[in-house]
């Protein structure tokens, strides 16, 4: 009775952490799957994302709306983004390299501005009750759902069927699998994956907001660790389709929810196993989905990492 | 903005060009890097300014905490060692082609493996047995860390920047598994370390100076993967690789043995880092060896054009300026962030400046391909 309790726990606490921890998850790799449809790969999300929460969590602090905090991590990552979709179009700058500068500039601007916003508490975001059907705290507590989760989900049917039925889809999409293509049609390649970074930019702030306003919920040096180049990962493994990544981002926060599950019930040995879970998830999905031979099915064909 | 030299011009002439190109390319190669630093101080002065801080002051203190005074060297060499050896685990992977971004991770499980295998002898065994064990572990680790980044590049054709980055973190969770639990020094109770290695088993300084071995080691690593990068036939392979696989592939090179040595070799030089930080820094083992040293490699080694002799100078240089960041913070009451900022700028300029390659006709013009 009492393991079978213990059980039910963790998997509520499962559940509800997936879909915490899932939806940072969900922003970056939307962002990064529009990015790397049009055919240009962005590693500094990570940067982005950890900014995006700095400046979420400041603004929300000194203007007392979350929703405000939101707004301006989805405009400064904007700025990320457009900075990389600008400089990639230069000729022999390497678009991997210029992420990894961005991923280490983008952490180190958060770290300086947000250096005196690690003590005061700013406004969170409020969630959804949506467990008032229930008697169980526990599920009450698990269905307290942030409506960002609902927004990322809405925002992956979107981009699925953006891709598939509209003409920006057909545009991004036959940037991203022939340059020559786009430019022999009389479109800019260039604006289009500058936009197409620019927005995806925009999202991963927003999922960094997620991060410091909801869940953890505070901003500090060690809020993400690796969140957004999981991300980038997951896109790979999601074989560049938004739907896809909905699904992948669940799995990740599943895996990600682990560890603090099980230490609700008291399992708190091996805690440092289960925190590299979602890392050792990635690398084994990134290696069973990987070819050494053939490029992978439905990846954009100019995008360099999977030349 | 034309091209000087053209096919056809008489043999002395031509080889004459060549020269002068050659001489240029080099130019090129420290001129547009120096620009790029030129460049980032003037726009983080910019940024200064906005915040209401002295610009002059930063660069003095600058100046001061990382050159100025013998102390002050001291300092910048101490940091610049570990520096050395973690731009070399980027340069070399680079050689083939690869963007290797987790050198912290071998960098970290180095120093774990060292101060591990260490803990169960301190009391009665020799350090002559003792330091031998460190130093095989610690490159044992880093390199089987990275080469399995190799080996999932060639045979799985995993990316390496993600997966090791990835592993890094990985690495990380490794340490505090083992530092939190079942290595844990029980009578210290603040900071979760392992045992110390007892101060027998510790690498001293050089003769006159405060400084450690590992600043000499460093630089004989370097000079000695110079070489063979650019004076044997792994190194021609590994180039041949890096330039065009399939090229290399139909001349029968050992393709993936040339990407997973060098990937096990550029681990190999992190994990040595991790070492030198436990046995001639640290002592023990704990999370303050993940203090940023492989990514600040990364920054030194694109700085260094993937040249590991160029990494020398360009690792003091970088030393310097992490060895600063102390006084800075004091003096002027700025965030210990400040010196990764200015890296991280340092960073992108640098790789927006690539794009100036061969626009300058005094550098021997357009023809010159990089």
């Amino acid at each position: 009775m009492n393991g079978e309790s213990g059980l039910t726990i963790v998997l509520l606490a499962m559940f509800a952490g997936a879909i915490r921890v899932s939806t940072p998850f969900l922003f970056v790799s939307l962002g990064e799957c529009l990015t790397e449809k049009s055919g240009r790969i962005n590693l500094g999300l990570e940067g982005t994302l950890v900014f995006g929460a700095m400046a979420a969590y400041a603004i929300s602090y000194e203007s007392g709306s979350p929703w405000l905090g939101v707004l301006a991590a989805g405009c400064g990552g904007a700025l990320f983004g457009a900075f990389h979709g600008y400089v990639c179009k230069l000729p022999k700058v390497n678009d991997i390299a210029i992420g990894i500068a961005m991923m280490l500039f983008g952490t180190g601007l958060a770290f300086f501005l947000g250096k005196p916003y690690i003590q005061p508490s700013a406004p969170h975001l409020p969630s959804l009750p949506l467990g008032w059907w229930s008697d169980s705290q526990a599920v009450r507590s698990a269905l307290q759902i942030n409506p960002l989760f609902f927004v990322g989900a809405v925002l992956a049917v979107l981009l699925w069927w953006a891709f598939r039925n509209t003409r920006y889809g057909l545009i991004v999409r036959m940037t991203g699998d022939s340059a020559p293509a786009a430019l022999a049609m009389g479109y800019s390649v260039n604006w289009v994956r500058f936009i197409a970074t620019t927005i995806g930019g925009f999202s991963a702030g927003v999922g960094g907001a997620f991060l410091s306003l909801y869940y953890p919920g505070a901003w500090s040096e060690g809020l993400s660790s690796g969140q957004g180049l999981m991300a980038v990962a997951l896109v790979i493994f999601a074989r560049w389709n938004p739907l896809t990544c909905f699904a992948a981002a669940l799995l990740f926060g599943a895996a990600g929810a682990l560890g603090p599950a099980l230490q609700s019930v008291g399992i708190t040995q091996g805690y440092y196993f289960f925190n590299a879970a979602p890392y050792v998830l990635t690398l084994f999905i990134m290696i069973a989905s990987s070819s050494p031979k053939r490029s992978l099915k439905g990846a954009p064909a100019e995008l360099s990492i999977t030349k | 903005m034309t091209s000087e030299t053209k096919i056809g011009v008489a043999p002395p002439a031509a080889a004459a060009g060549e020269w002068m190109r050659r001489i240029g390319r080099s130019a090129e190669a420290v001129v547009i890097p120096a620009l790029a630093i030129l460049a980032s101080g003037i726009l983080f002065s910019l940024f200064l300014l906005v915040l209401g801080k002295s610009p002059g002051e930063f660069f003095e203190l600058l100046w001061r905490g990382g050159f100025g005074t013998s102390f002050s060297w001291q300092n910048t060499l101490v940091r610049s060692a570990p520096l050395i050896f973690t731009a070399l685990c980027v340069a070399v992977p680079a050689r083939l082609g690869m963007v290797i971004i987790g050198g912290e991770g071998a960098f970290v499980l180095g120093g774990f493996a060292a101060a591990a295998v260490a803990v169960p002898f301190v009391d009665w065994a020799s350090p002559w047995v003792v330091m031998p064990l460190m130093i095989i572990a610690a490159v044992a680790s880093g390199a089987i860390w990275i080469g399995f980044v190799g080996v999932l590049r060639h045979y799985r054709g995993v990316n390496e920047t993600i997966s090791s980055l990835l592993m890094y973190y990985i690495a990380v969770s490794i340490m505090n598994f083992f530092v939190e639990g079942a290595l844990r020094d029980p009578t210290n109770p603040n900071k979760p370390s392992t045992k110390p290695i007892g101060d027998a088993n510790m690498v001293g300084n050089i003769p006159g100076l405060d400084v450690h071995w590992g600043l000499i080691v460093g630089i004989v690593l370097a000079v000695a993967l110079w070489l063979l990068m650019n004076r044997t036939k792994f190194g021609f392979a590994a180039r041949i690789t890096g330039g065009n696989v399939r090229a290399a592939r139909a001349q029968g090179l050992p393709v993936g043995r040339l990407i997973v040595i060098s990937c096990a070799i550029a681990g190999a030089c992190a994990g040595l880092a991790g070492y030198f930080e436990v046995a001639a820094i640290q002592g023990r083992a704990n999370a303050s060896l993940a203090a940023g040293y492989g990514f600040t490699g990364i920054l030194v080694a694109f700085l260094a054009k993937q040249n590991p002799l160029a990494i020398i100078p360009v690792s003091i240089f970088l030393g310097g300026i992490a060895a600063a960041g102390g006084l800075i913070q004091r003096r002027m009451g700025m965030p210990d962030a400040t010196v990764q900022l200015l890296q991280g700028l340092m960073f992108v300029l640098l790789l927006v400046s690539d794009t100036l390659y061969g626009r300058f006709s005094f550098f021997g013009g357009k023809g010159g391909s990089r």
